[in-house]
């Protein structure tokens, strides 16, 4: 055991990713099943019934208008509740313990659990992707636009979800935050609409909604077409992801819901 | 060298609970030390800042000569816990939660399985290896959780009431187990409310209560230190009714069991010859408590008397 300090980091790191990993995967009727039943009744019935009549938006036929913003939404939803209830049940369970009396530094649990939370935002984003083929011709107009927006926001809300699953004391806390904050902040962030049909004043208000710069950015490197300035949606993503680390991370060292 | 040293140690948690209150402790390499004390003296929260679960208000904790705040990472990698309450994810395969544990230590799974095999060939949880851990029997999950605090080689071991709930025959399994281990230089600290297990396994020893060390010294010392034995002695016929024994207090429990507390300087010898004397035969007789508990109770109830 004389392995060097880095390659020890990788191994707990390694093992953590592997954990969160086999977890979503052996409960995938909870974790990748149900993502893919719900984003086929939004395409059927927003894109086929509803959009059919909607006719074009933005030049692009409404179905595939909405595919990006319908993918996008599955993974931020995803990557923030596998980390939220991941976290939360290792909490409850006590298997925290684990961690907390192994020589892992804090910032590698934090990577373990968002790495875990993004790949599983990653893989139900990738099944999205190919139910939508059934229903959208999908092109991608910017390869390195869509991949990095679609990581980003993912490892965005797996931050996010650890948060929550810190502070969370009950199951029903890790439902309230998606269900009260996420889910709204989904609906009204351009998933199904351009924010240019909203009055200046809603629009205005829109702009205060993270989703929506990651769901228009995203609609950019897919179909080449967005509400926000890419640059800016970037510039607001990073910020996110470097304030919620540092504030995760804080958490941690001051033992916050996991240490008396 | 000493595995542990603990200086100045306090812990009050928010709600005010004073749980710690200055202790110091020392305990030496290749040791089996015992941590007694009545409930909520403060052994677990002792344990749990040792082990990092529980945040120290001052003091200094140093694990083989590395201070725990100071560098947490070499100070863990020392230790391996065996908690007091089962603590991992019963839906994880047995082997998995072994082999897991060892990666959180930055031991890679080539090297941890053949160690994990071993620990679960050892503790017969073999052909469990595949089971999720739920499914284990109360004795299963306390020797998988010991599996799991060796299976990244650790110098100082921590048992947490380790056979708490454990029929007899699997305490005494996990007793030579620990012997064995310890034998092997591994350093075992051990809180138990089995006396027995103390006297039994542990060389030295430290009793706590109300957040202070109270006794702090080796096994031998302190059984030396009491002063009468009470024993049982069950006769082979009934106890005549002029019977009288004036070298010792006796109680009679029935017609032919007695009780007598015997001062060691009176032994045993005199108490059989008095007997004999008046033509009593013993059968058989026990210790009515075990010695450690007698001295253990002594020292507790004087602690309290001076709160």
């Amino acid at each position: 055991m004389n392995s060097s300090i880095h390659y020890r980091h990788w191994i707990a790191f390694h093992t953590l990713f592997s954990r969160e990993v086999r977890r979503f995967i052996r409960i995938w009727p909870q974790t990748l099943l149900p993502p893919a039943i719900t984003m086929t009744l939004y395409f059927i019935i927003f894109g086929n019934l509803i959009g059919t009549r909607i006719g074009e938006m933005d030049g692009f036929r409404y179905m595939d208008y909405i595919a990006p913003g319908i993918i996008m939404m599955s993974v931020i939803n995803n990557a923030y509740a596998n980390v939220a209830s991941s976290f939360f049940s290792s909490k409850f369970q006590n298997h925290i313990e684990e961690m907390l009396v192994a020589p892992i530094p804090n910032y590698l649990i934090l990577a373990g659990y968002v790495a875990g939370g993004t790949a599983r935002g990653l893989c139900v984003g990738f099944i999205v992707t190919l139910v939508s083929l059934f229903f959208t011709q999908l092109s991608i107009a910017h390869l390195f636009i869509t991949f990095s927006m679609v990581i980003l926001s993912a490892v965005m809300f797996a931050l996010g979800g650890f948060i929550n699953g810190i502070y969370a004391r009950s199951f029903d806390e890790i439902a309230i935050i998606p269900t009260f904050i996420l889910t709204p902040l989904t609906y009204l962030g351009g998933v199904f609409y351009s924010i240019s049909l909203l009055p200046d004043f809603w629009q205005h208000v829109s702009l205060a909604n993270p989703i929506l710069y990651m769901v228009n950015a995203f609609r950019y490197g897919m179909l080449g077409i967005s509400d926000i300035a890419v640059t800016t949606a970037f510039a607001m993503i990073l910020s996110c992801i470097a304030a919620l680390t540092c504030f995760a991370l804080f958490l941690l060292y001051r033992g916050t819901g996991i240490r008396n | 060298m000493t595995a542990l040293s603990i200086r100045n140690l306090t812990k009050t948690y928010r709600n005010g609970l004073t749980a710690l209150k200055g202790i110091d402790l020392d305990v030496n390499q290749g040791d089996f030390f015992a941590l007694l004390g009545p409930n909520g003296a403060g052994k677990s929260t002792t344990i749990g800042v040792i082990s990092s679960l529980v945040t120290k208000s001052s003091g200094s904790v140093t694990i083989f000569g590395t201070d725990l705040e100071k560098d947490p990472e070499r100070a863990k990698s020392f230790i391996g816990l065996v908690p007091q309450e089962f603590n991992f994810n019963g839906f994880e395969q047995v082997k998995h939660i072994l082999i897991a544990q060892a990666g959180y230590y930055g031991v890679p799974a080539k090297l941890a399985e053949p160690r994990a095999d071993e620990l679960l060939h050892q503790l017969g949880l073999w052909d469990k290896r595949n089971t999720p851990a739920r499914a284990l029997s109360g004795g299963m999950k306390r020797r998988l959780m010991i599996a799991r605090a060796l299976v990244h080689n650790p110098q100082l071991l921590i048992l947490d009431e380790p056979t708490a709930g454990v029929d007899i025959e699997l305490r005494r399994s996990m007793w030579a187990f620990l012997t064995k281990i310890n034998q092997q230089g591994t350093t075992i600290i051990l809180t138990t409310h089995y006396l027995e297990e103390a006297e039994n396994l542990c060389r030295n020893i430290a009793i706590i209560d109300h957040g202070n060390i109270i006794e702090n010294t080796d096994m031998k010392s302190l059984l030396n230190k009491l002063h009468k034995e009470t024993f049982i002695f069950y006769l082979k016929s009934a106890l005549p009714n002029d019977f009288t024994l004036t070298i010792a207090d006796y109680l009679k429990l029935d017609d032919t069991t007695i009780e007598i507390e015997i001062d060691r300087d009176t032994g045993l010898n005199s108490i059989f010859t008095a007997l004999t004397q008046q033509n009593i035969d013993v059968c058989s007789m026990k210790n009515k408590a075990n010695r450690l508990e007698e001295l253990f109770l002594g020292l507790v109830e004087k602690s309290e008397a001076t709160l």
